[in-house]
C-alpha cells in the first residue's frame, strides 16, 4: 500500500476522533442551552410557586423563616430556617427535638435550593409525609404545606 | 448545597438520541481503528471486521437499548465516550498483538479484552436492572468498607495471592488472575460517601480549632480514618504505588466535597508531602522511581540496570510519534515492556501522536465532567458524594498514570482505564459508568413537585379528619 494512502488513512482517522469528541462537546452544549424551561418557571421568573392562599392571602411571595410544630406532642416548637438545614428528628442534635415515638432520631430536614425549600427524608423508618404523599426523595414545600412526620405535623412560616 | 437554583430552572430532556448517534461515531473511532490497524500493519483490510464490529456493535447498543428502558434519563454522553476509549484500546492492543506476533511471541491480549469487554458490559447491564435507586447503596455503607479491605487482603493470603513484578495485588482463581483492588475502590467510594452522609455536619462543625484548621471529633473521623489507614496499609505493603495515591487522594476529596472546608486540602497536601519524603527514605523502590524521574538516562542501559528503559522506550516513542503520529504499522510501540497495559498512552502518541493523545485526554475530561455535572445536579447528598467520588477516581487515575508515562511526575503503575489491557480494571469502570448513569438518571429525571392544589386539598383532607375526629 502507497505511502499517501496509509498517510491519507491515517489523517482520515484522526479527523474521526476528534470529530467524535467535538460532536460529544456539542451534544453537552445543547444539553445546557436547549433544554426546555418548564412553563411554571418561565411565567413565575423563577419564583417559587405560589403559596396556597389560605394563610395571608396579600402576601403571597413572602419568604418563610422558620418552621413550626403545628400537631404533635412538641405543638408550638420552632427552629429559625436562616441558620441553614433544619434537621429534624429524635435525637440531640437536631434542630427540633421530637419527643414523638414514631420518629426516628434522624428524620427528616428542611433545606433551601434558591428561592425553594425543599424536604428530605433521612432513610427513617416511619418515612416522611408531604400531604398525604410519602416522599421518596426531596420534595418542594412552600409555606403552609404540612408536613408529617410520625405524629407530628410541621409547617414553614413567616 | 444550596447553589442548584440555576440548574432548576429547566426540565432535562431525555437526549436519547443524542446518545444513539454519538454511539454510532464511537462504534466509527473503535471499528475504524481495527480497520485501519489492519490496513496499516498487514495490508489488507482484516477479514474479519464485519464480526468484530457486529461483536462491538452489538455490545454498546445493547447497552444503550438498556439504558432506554430503565434510566431514561441518564446522561448521553458517558456511554459513548467509554465505548469510543474501549474501541480504541482493542485495536491498539490488537496493533501491539500483531507486533509480538511478527517476532514469534504471540499473545492473543485482545482477544481476551475483547472477552473481557463482554463481561464488562454485561455487569453493566446488571448494575442498571439490579440497583434502581442509588441511594439503597447508602444501607451497605460498612459492608462495603468492610468488603473493600477484604479484597484488599485477599492478594496477601499464601493460597491464591500472586506478586507480578513486584506488586502483590493479584489473586489467582483458575485460569484468570485478578486484581481484587479495582473493584474495592468502587467499594469504597461507596463507605466513604454512606458514611459522610451522615456525619459531615458533625465532621464540619463539631469540634475544636488548631491552628487554621477546624479539628473534628474522634468519634466523628474515627471509622473513617480508620477504614482509610487500613486500605492505605495494605497498599504500601503490597508495593502498590499508584493505587496508594488514587485511595489517598479519593479520600482527601471527599471528605472536602463533604464539609466544604479547604483546610482539608492543605493538611492532606502536608501529610502527602510528609507520607512521600518518608517513603523515599524508607523505601528503596520508591527512591529509585524518583530517582528515574529525576535523570531517567542514568539507569537507561543495560550496564547501569536499564530500569529506566521501558520510560525512556516510551518517551523516544512519543517523540518519534510527533504531532500526528507513524500510522498504524509503522511504529514501533512494543519496544516499550508493557505497551498494552500501564504504557498505552506511549504506544497511542507513537502510531496516532499528539493530536489522538489530546483527543483522548480530552474523553477522560468529558467523563469526568459528566460525574461532576452529575453531582452537582443530584438532588440527595448520597448520590453528589458518589458522583464526585467516582469522578475523582477516573481523574486521579489518568493523571498518574499518563503523567508518569509522559514523565511529569514519578512513575506509578496504575490502569489507563477503558485502554488499558486487563480485566479487572476493565469490568470495575463499566460498573462505575453504570452507577453514573444511574445517578444521572435519578438527577436529570423532572421534579415530582407537589402543586399548590394537592397541597392545599390535602390540608383541606386533614381538617376535616381532625374534624371528624373531634
Amino acid at each position: 500500500m502507497s505511502e499517501l494512502t496509509l498517510f491519507l488513512i491515517r489523517v482520515a482517522y484522526l479527523a474521526i476522533l476528534w470529530i467524535f469528541v467535538l460532536s460529544a462537546i456539542s451534544v453537552i452544549r445543547s444539553d445546557m442551552f436547549g433544554a426546555r424551561v418548564p412553563e411554571a418557571a418561565r411565567t413565575g421568573g423563577g419564583k417559587a410557586p405560589k403559596p396556597p392562599k389560605q394563610p395571608k392571602p396579600g402576601k403571597r411571595r413572602t419568604v418563610p423563616t422558620h418552621v413550626l410544630v403545628t400537631e404533635g406532642s412538641n405543638v408550638g416548637e420552632r427552629a429559625d430556617l436562616s441558620a441553614g438545614p433544619v434537621l429534624i428528628g429524635r435525637g440531640s442534635d437536631a434542630a427540633i427535638r421530637l419527643d414523638d415515638d414514631y420518629v426516628s432520631t434522624r428524620h427528616a430536614r428542611i433545606a433551601a435550593s434558591g428561592d425553594q425549600w425543599f424536604v428530605e427524608d433521612l432513610g427513617s423508618t416511619n418515612g416522611t409525609f408531604v400531604g398525604t404523599v410519602r416522599i421518596s426523595q426531596p420534595t418542594t414545600i412552600t409555606m403552609g404545606t404540612q408536613v408529617r412526620v410520625g405524629k407530628t405535623i410541621l409547617e414553614l412560616r413567616k | 448545597m444550596a447553589q442548584q437554583s440555576t440548574l432548576m430552572g429547566f426540565v432535562h430532556r431525555r437526549r436519547r438520541g443524542a446518545e444513539l448517534f454519538l454511539l454510532v461515531l464511537a462504534l466509527a473511532v473503535g471499528i475504524g481503528a481495527y480497520a485501519a490497524v489492519g490496513i496499516g500493519v498487514q495490508g489488507e483490510v482484516p477479514p474479519d471486521i464485519l464480526g468484530y464490529g457486529g461483536w462491538l456493535a452489538g455490545l454498546v447498543i445493547g447497552a444503550h437499548v438498556v439504558i432506554r428502558l430503565v434510566a431514561p434519563y441518564a446522561d448521553p454522553v458517558l456511554l459513548p465516550v467509554v465505548a469510543a476509549l474501549n474501541g480504541l484500546g482493542l485495536a491498539v492492543i490488537h496493533r501491539i498483538d500483531l507486533a509480538r506476533e511478527a517476532i514469534d511471541r504471540p499473545h492473543g491480549f485482545a482477544q481476551q479484552q475483547l472477552i473481557w469487554m463482554t463481561l464488562g458490559v454485561g455487569l453493566f447491564v446488571v448494575t442498571l436492572l439490579a440497583i434502581r435507586d442509588h441511594r439503597v447503596l447508602q444501607r451497605f455503607t460498612y459492608t462495603s468498607g468492610l468488603a473493600a479491605i477484604v479484597l484488599l487482603l485477599l492478594p496477601i493470603l499464601p493460597g491464591i495471592g500472586r506478586t507480578i513484578n513486584g506488586a502483590q495485588i493479584w489473586i489467582r482463581l483458575g485460569p484468570f488472575s485478578f486484581q481484587p483492588g479495582e473493584v474495592a475502590k468502587v467499594l469504597l467510594v461507596i463507605a466513604f460517601a454512606g458514611y459522610l452522609v451522615l456525619h459531615r455536619d458533625a465532621l464540619a462543625l463539631a469540634g475544636r480549632r488548631v491552628l487554621f484548621v477546624d479539628l473534628p471529633r474522634g468519634r466523628d473521623l474515627g471509622p473513617i480514618l480508620a477504614m482509610w489507614l487500613v486500605s492505605l496499609g495494605i497498599l504500601v505493603f503490597q508495593h502498590d504505588l499508584g493505587s496508594s495515591l488514587l485511595f489517598f487522594g479519593l479520600f482527601l476529596i471527599m471528605l472536602y466535597v463533604a464539609t466544604e472546608r479547604p483546610g482539608w486540602l492543605i493538611v492532606g497536601g502536608l501529610m502527602f508531602v510528609g507520607g512521600a519524603t518518608l517513603a523515599y527514605f524508607l523505601f528503596g523502590h520508591v527512591r529509585i522511581r524518583f530517582d528515574i524521574w529525576q535523570h531517567p538516562f542514568d539507569f537507561y542501559t543495560a550496564e547501569q540496570g536499564g530500569k529506566s528503559f521501558q520510560p525512556v522506550e516510551a518517551k523516544f516513542g512519543m517523540g518519534w510519534g510527533g504531532l500526528i503520529g507513524r500510522g498504524f504499522g509503522n511504529g514501533d510501540p512494543n519496544r516499550v515492556p508493557y505497551a498494552e497495559s500501564d504504557f498505552i498512552v506511549s504506544s497511542i502518541g507513537e502510531e496516532l501522536g499528539l493530536t489522538a493523545v489530546m483527543a483522548v485526554l480530552m474523553m477522560y475530561g468529558l467523563i469526568v465532567e459528566r460525574a461532576l455535572r452529575t453531582s452537582l445536579i443530584c438532588r440527595d447528598a448520597f448520590g453528589k458524594l458518589v458522583a464526585v467520588g467516582l469522578a475523582s477516581v477516573f481523574a486521579i487515575q489518568v493523571f498518574v498514570v499518563v503523567g508518569g508515562v509522559t514523565g511529569l511526575i514519578p512513575l506509578t503503575g496504575l490502569t489507563t482505564p477503558f485502554l488499558s489491557y486487563g480485566g479487572s480494571s476493565l469490568v470495575a469502570n463499566w460498573v462505575i459508568i453504570a452507577l453514573l448513569l444511574r445517578i444521572s438518571d435519578q438527577a436529570r429525571r423532572p421534579l415530582p413537585t407537589i402543586s399548590d392544589d394537592t397541597a392545599a386539598f390535602s390540608a383541606e383532607e386533614t381538617q376535616i379528619v381532625r374534624a371528624v375526629s373531634a
